[in-house]
């Protein structure tokens, strides 16, 4: 369980926290999603988890255990992230490449043990990417790639799991794939964070919606409570209509042509 | 990518060996492959055993050093900065140890410690200062890999500067000096020489293999790392401070030797490595090989006449590097 219990972060020199006084809670088994617009604390939260934000107020706890208490390695034991940017400089083999999620189990010296390698085997199953094992980092298409960061994460077997917008720059079939494959880590016990612009898709996979607008949780709670187009035209400051979407009858947001201003 | 293979490193241990044994028997005079054995050995003409044992043999391992520190400092930096044009030199390391070596030209003492030391001590207060420098732009900038090598970019100018104008004042001898030893040259080797180097190597180079997995994850961006449970601003720093002491102890011991640590590494990479641990030490295995090739060269293609090392490694290095830029377009 990650839970966030008033946190402040704030940037030099920045007129406003980024984030002011966010509290909520990502449980085991759940798909816990994060939203809200561009600038609304999203990011800054998910590296205040990873202690690179400037926290001046509030806490970030794992199981009960503040983050600032625990060292690099037992952090990345207890909670996998997969960071929205990453820019490799070197191509790398597939199966190497997610190897490097058991570097916190393994340190500097410890060679991979028979448990190290079946987890490595797992994570690429389990994110559907076995079939790339032997491929290039740089010969992957946006989608594959994803899914192999993924797989990296879930090699450090961690009962949490935080993502950073996933599924940007993605065509449909390989966002829904995303998607279920985290729907289905929830499923499986774990406590999966998302982070995500996709709304309609958070509405249909989420246990959870946290809301986020100017640093502070605007609304939060199961999709129905929160997609309400008064509060996102409020927080989006944009006209939108609510709908349900025809497949599950889950809300959906439908954005409209013109801005209320006009 | 090419499949990096076991024999491997046996083929790069004997093509330098290989390549050393040729470099010790030629030069101005030259002594037989059988005739260098039994010289390393302790056989044989006098003459023969002086030429081996006290000039050539140093001269070549002295470059075999200078190119295993630069080709590991060059694959370490690389691999922690995310940045395939990363290369010892652009730290400031080699302008602040021109800088020293310079003062201490101009100052008149020609003893061979006085220049070493000089240029080491340069060298290191570079990084210092360019550490200091990127902490200039605030909590903001703080341990940002991307600001560390802008700082030592401009560090390395202002030394550049610096020489100039020391130079521009100088005794015509002092500038002959102070040019030769900025073009780079193994030239004055001595065994104290090569024993300070190795050793400066040992400890620096084994300290880069041993927080070797570091870089790897390292070289997966800030955020990642962190991810992954390294702590990226303290890691890099650690990285970048022993990548270079490599550098400056390589540059006090023969000069500046341009291009060995940008192409190098990406020579190791194109066999198949990626892991840092390997990776690092075949590229000391590398750059030691290309160097003593390239002293060889610069020996014996004018002979009588020495060439510049400094300058043959960079007439080899930049068509290399063409080559791989038409390989990856």
């Amino acid at each position: 369980m990650i839970e966030f219990v008033g946190l402040v972060v704030s940037y030099h020199g920045a007129a406003r926290n980024a984030v002011d006084g966010v509290s909520f809670v990502a449980p085991r088994g759940q798909l816990t999603a994060l939203a809200g617009p561009n600038g609304s604390g999203k990011s800054s939260i998910v590296r205040a988890l990873l202690r690179r934000a400037d926290v001046i107020g509030g806490a970030v706890t794992i199981d009960g255990r503040d983050v600032n208490t625990l060292s690099y390695a037992e952090l990345a034991r207890d909670v996998a992230v997969v960071p929205q940017r990453e820019e490799a400089a070197f191509p790398a083999r597939v199966r190497e490449y997610v190897a490097l999620g058991r570097y916190p189990h393994l340190g500097l010296w410890r060679a991979p043990a028979d448990d190290d390698r079946r987890a490595v085997d797992q994570a690429l199953a389990q994110a559907g990417v076995d079939d790339l094992a032997e491929r290039d980092t740089d010969a992957l298409s946006g989608g594959e790639w994803q899914r192999v960061r993924i797989a990296r994460a879930l090699a450090q077997r961690t009962p949490a799991l935080v993502l950073d917008e996933p599924t940007t720059f993605l065509d449909v079939a390989h966002e829904m794939a995303i998607f279920e494959l985290l729907s289905s880590l929830a499923r499986s016990g774990l406590a999966v964070l998302l982070v995500s612009h996709q709304l309609n898709l958070v509405a249909r996979f989420a246990d959870t919606i946290v809301l986020l607008d100017e640093g502070k949780v605007a609304t939060s709670g199961a999709p129905a409570e929160v997609m309400q187009a008064d509060r996102l035209e409020s927080i989006y400051r944009w006209p939108v209509v609510i709908t349900r979407d025809p497949a599950i009858g889950a809300p959906a947001l439908v954005p409209l042509r013109r801005p209320l201003n006009l | 990518m090419t499949r990096f293979r076991g024999w491997y490193w046996l083929a790069l241990v004997a093509v330098l060996i290989g390549i050393a044994m040729v470099a010790v028997a030629r030069g101005a005079v030259s002594v037989s492959l059988g005739a260098v054995i039994d010289a390393l050995r302790g056989a044989g003409d006098p003459t023969a055993i002086a030429i081996v044992r006290d000039l050539r043999l140093p001269r070549v391992i002295l470059g075999a050093l200078v190119g295993a520190g630069l080709g590991a400092s060059g694959a370490a930096l690389q691999g922690s900065l995310r940045n395939p044009l990363a290369e010892p030199y652009l730290l400031g390391v080699s302008g602040g140890a021109a800088v020293g070596a310079v003062i201490v030209f101009a100052l008149g003492i020609t003893g061979d410690a006085a220049v070493t030391l000089g240029a080491f001590v340069g060298g290191i207060a570079a990084v210092f200062l360019a550490l200091a420098v990127s902490r200039v732009g605030g909590r903001g900038a703080r341990g940002d890999m991307r600001t560390l090598l802008i700082a030592g970019v401009i560090v390395g100018a202002f030394a550049n500067a610096a020489i100039m104008v020391a130079l521009a004042s100088a005794e015509p001898n002092t500038v002959r000096g102070a040019l030769w030893w900025m073009m780079g040259s193994a030239a004055d080797a001595t065994w104290r020489r090569v024993g300070w180097l190795a050793v400066s190597l040992l400890l620096a180079g084994g300290a880069l293999v041993y927080w070797a997995r570091e870089i790897d994850v390292l070289s997966l961006g800030d955020d990642t790392a962190a991810s992954l449970g390294v702590d990226s601003e303290r890691s890099g720093r650690r990285v970048f401070l022993l990548a270079a002491l490599l550098a400056a102890a390589t540059v006090s011991a023969a000069g500046l030797i341009g291009f060995i640590g940008l192409v190098v590494p990406h020579i190791a990479r194109r066999l198949g490595l990626r892991a840092h641990r390997p990776l690092i030490i075949a590229a000391a295995l590398v750059g030691a090989t290309l160097v003593v090739a390239a002293d060889l060269a610069a020996r014996t293609v004018a002979a009588p006449t020495e060439l510049p090392l400094g300058a043959i490694t960079a007439l080899l290095g930049v068509p290399f590097f063409l080559v791989q830029l038409r390989r990856t377009a």
